[in-house]
């Protein structure tokens, strides 16, 4: 897809896969093939960069055909480079600029709570760890934890890197757990590229119905890419062809393994 | 052929080298705005504020008031829109000396779609008291007017292009605000009128039009604010109709510009005026040729908009059929 569109970021999406299969394969109650059902859980991508992680979930659960995947970026097509609600049936939101999807998520999830009378129905708001530098997350933050709104699920893709290097060294985030429970927040800390704790991970925060809960997930950025893993300049790159082979072989390798 | 990005980058590590007061502030896309090569080549003039547009603006303006001259990084779409009060208030209100380098200007910022694409930093920014509000048309250009606004004693906003394009300029240019600029003479038929990078797409469209039999001429106008009002004028006049063409919306850009200045003066000899750019509606994701297709920007297209213009007949060959979601423009 990316080596196609020959623009496009690469480690995020790969770090977040995981995450996604499980989410759209299993945690959300969903319809691909209807996508403005109403009794519908939500999806909203707030790191829009990430977006081809998030069409080649939905194209895998059939929200459209996977041949669709190749128009990424293209002139005319749905799939644009960041997720553009109005689109693609089935995108809840529109993002790119970082660091407003909670927001949505947090407004979703109370109405359906208190005006559908619908606390059952849960958003998820996938988010970068360094999309965390944003205020804009954090005076969401506050919003959902004031409102206890048990039914907001955020998921921090805890991959250590932005564009400029590690995390850590352009803006620290140190203590995110902490953060999070201080604003309110009932905190997981997981391995994001573990199906089996992202399951447990996500039960347990539908099991909380008092206050908002954070899944931070450490991911490893350009996951199951020797060549990409870790390395922060992976974040807007995209292979060559010969690197596009070698990645989805060692990709089908692993997969046929695990 | 060098991407202005690169040229400011150089530009100003050579400025931070020349004056300790001068400094970059980036909000995490140092590789993409090239403030990368003085965080490489004088770390001491990098300041790291992370994914904080908003912070950014307020720091830079902090720095100011103690007699430093700051200069920010990151995409200009980030600027215009996300911390737009901050400049508003803190920059324009005070008249801090805060040089704003907008780069990924305008619609070409590598597929990333309407998202990322400025195509209203000119109209907000002219509107802006105070603010000086530039466009430079090619590497030299950049150069000439980077080291300008270093030395200007008050805000300015600078267009800064992803890509390369041919320049118009050579490299002894010297920058004067307000100034427009020839870049092609003749035009017994048409003026073009252009700012930014498309400048050296129009001065192609005027060989274009050249070769089918019409003569036009180009100016350039890289100083939206200031502007020498009469110069321009005096520039377009004599022929029946002014294109303007830029890479931003239609409304209050440059084709604004132009209205304001010929409305006001009420000539009734005045030429008539056509716009070109992006029409009342957003873009999308795509690679730059299709985009300047699409969007009525590229040498052939605009060519062809100002034969229409002329009330020549359209040639069918360059026709696009391409269904766009977001709305139809150009
Ligand atoms: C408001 C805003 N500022 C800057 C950017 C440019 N940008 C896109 S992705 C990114 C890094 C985001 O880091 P993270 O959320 O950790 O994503 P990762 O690199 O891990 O995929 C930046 C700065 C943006 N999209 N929006
Ligand atoms: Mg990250």
């Amino acid at each position: 897809m990316l080596e196609n569109a020959r623009s496009g970021h690469s480690a995020g999406p790969l770090g977040m896969a995981d995450l996604l299969a499980v989410l759209f394969g299993h945690s959300l109650r969903h319809r691909p093939e209807q996508p403005g059902w109403e009794d519908r859980d939500v999806f909203l991508l707030s790191n829009g960069h990430t977006a081809p992680v998030l069409y080649a979930a939905m194209a895998h659960t059939g929200y459209f055909p996977t041949d669709e995947l190749m128009t990424l970026r293209r002139l005319g097509s749905r799939l644009q480079g960041h997720p553009e609600r109005t689109a693609l049936p089935g995108l809840e939101n529109t993002s790119g600029p970082l660091g407003s999807g909670l927001s949505q998520g947090a407004g979703w999830a109370q109405i359906v709570r208190d005006l559908d009378g619908r606390p059952d129905r849960v958003v998820y708001v996938m988010m970068g760890d360094g999309e965390l530098n944003e205020g804009n997350i954090w005076e969401a933050a506050m919003y959902a934890a004031k409102y206890r709104l048990g039914n907001l699920i955020g998921i921090v893709d805890r991959n250590f890197i932005q564009i400029d290097g590690d995390t850590e060294d352009v803006m620290p985030l140190g203590d995110l757990a902490g953060k999070w429970r201080t604003f309110g927040w009932h905190v997981v800390d997981i391995d994001g590229n573990d199906i089996a704790a992202i399951v447990e991970a996500v039960d347990e925060c539908r099991r909380v119905t008092d206050q908002p809960s954070v899944i931070l997930a450490r991911t490893v950025p350009g996951r199951g890419v020797p060549y990409m893993e870790h390395d922060h300049t992976w974040h807007g790159r995209v292979p060559t062809s010969e690197q596009a082979d070698i990645a989805v072989a060692a990709l089908t390798a692993e997969g046929e393994t695990r | 052929m060098t991407a202005q990005r690169k040229v400011w980058g150089d530009t100003l590590l050579e400025l931070t080298r020349e004056d300790d007061r001068v400094v970059v502030l980036d909000a995490d896309l140092a590789t993409s705005t090239m403030a990368v090569t003085v965080a490489e080549g004088n770390p001491e003039a990098f300041i790291q504020v992370g994914i904080a547009e908003q912070n950014l603006v307020g720091m830079a303006f902090g720095l100011s008031t103690m007699g430093y001259r700051p200069w920010l990084s990151t995409f200009g779409v980030f600027l215009t829109h996300r911390a737009l009060d901050q400049i508003r208030m803190l920059v324009s209100q005070t008249g801090a000396p805060v040089r704003i380098a907008a780069a990924y200007a305008g619609l070409l910022n590598g597929s990333s779609g309407k998202t990322h694409q400025d195509i209203e930093d000119l109209a907000i920014m002219r509107a802006m008291p105070g603010m000086t509000v530039l466009a430079p048309a090619d590497e030299h250009e950049a150069r000439a007017i980077t080291r300008w606004a270093a030395e200007h004693d008050g805000p300015v906003y600078i267009r800064y292009a992803r890509d390369a394009v041919a320049p118009v300029f050579d490299a002894d240019y010297v920058f004067h605000p307000g100034a427009v600029h020839r870049l092609r003479d003749g035009g017994g038929d048409v003026t073009l009128v252009s700012t930014g990078v498309q400048s050296s797409r129009v001065v192609e469209a005027a060989e274009l039009l050249a070769a089918r039999g019409v003569d036009a001429r180009v100016v350039h106008v890289p100083s939206l604010k200031p502007v020498d009002g009469d110069a321009l004028l005096a520039a377009i006049s004599g022929v029946g109709t002014v294109v303007t063409v830029e890479d931003h919306s239609v409304i209050n850009g440059l084709g604004g510009l132009v209205a304001e200045l010929i409305a006001e003066r009420g000539d009734p000899d005045a030429p008539r005026l056509h716009r070109v750019g992006l029409a009342d509606g957003w873009s999308e994701s795509a690679p730059n040729a299709f985009l300047l297709d699409r969007y009525g920007l590229s040498a052939e297209r605009v060519a062809e908009q100002v034969l229409e213009a002329l009330g020549h007949s359209p040639s069918p060959s360059a026709t696009v059929t391409v269904t766009a979601p977001g709305g139809t423009v150009g």
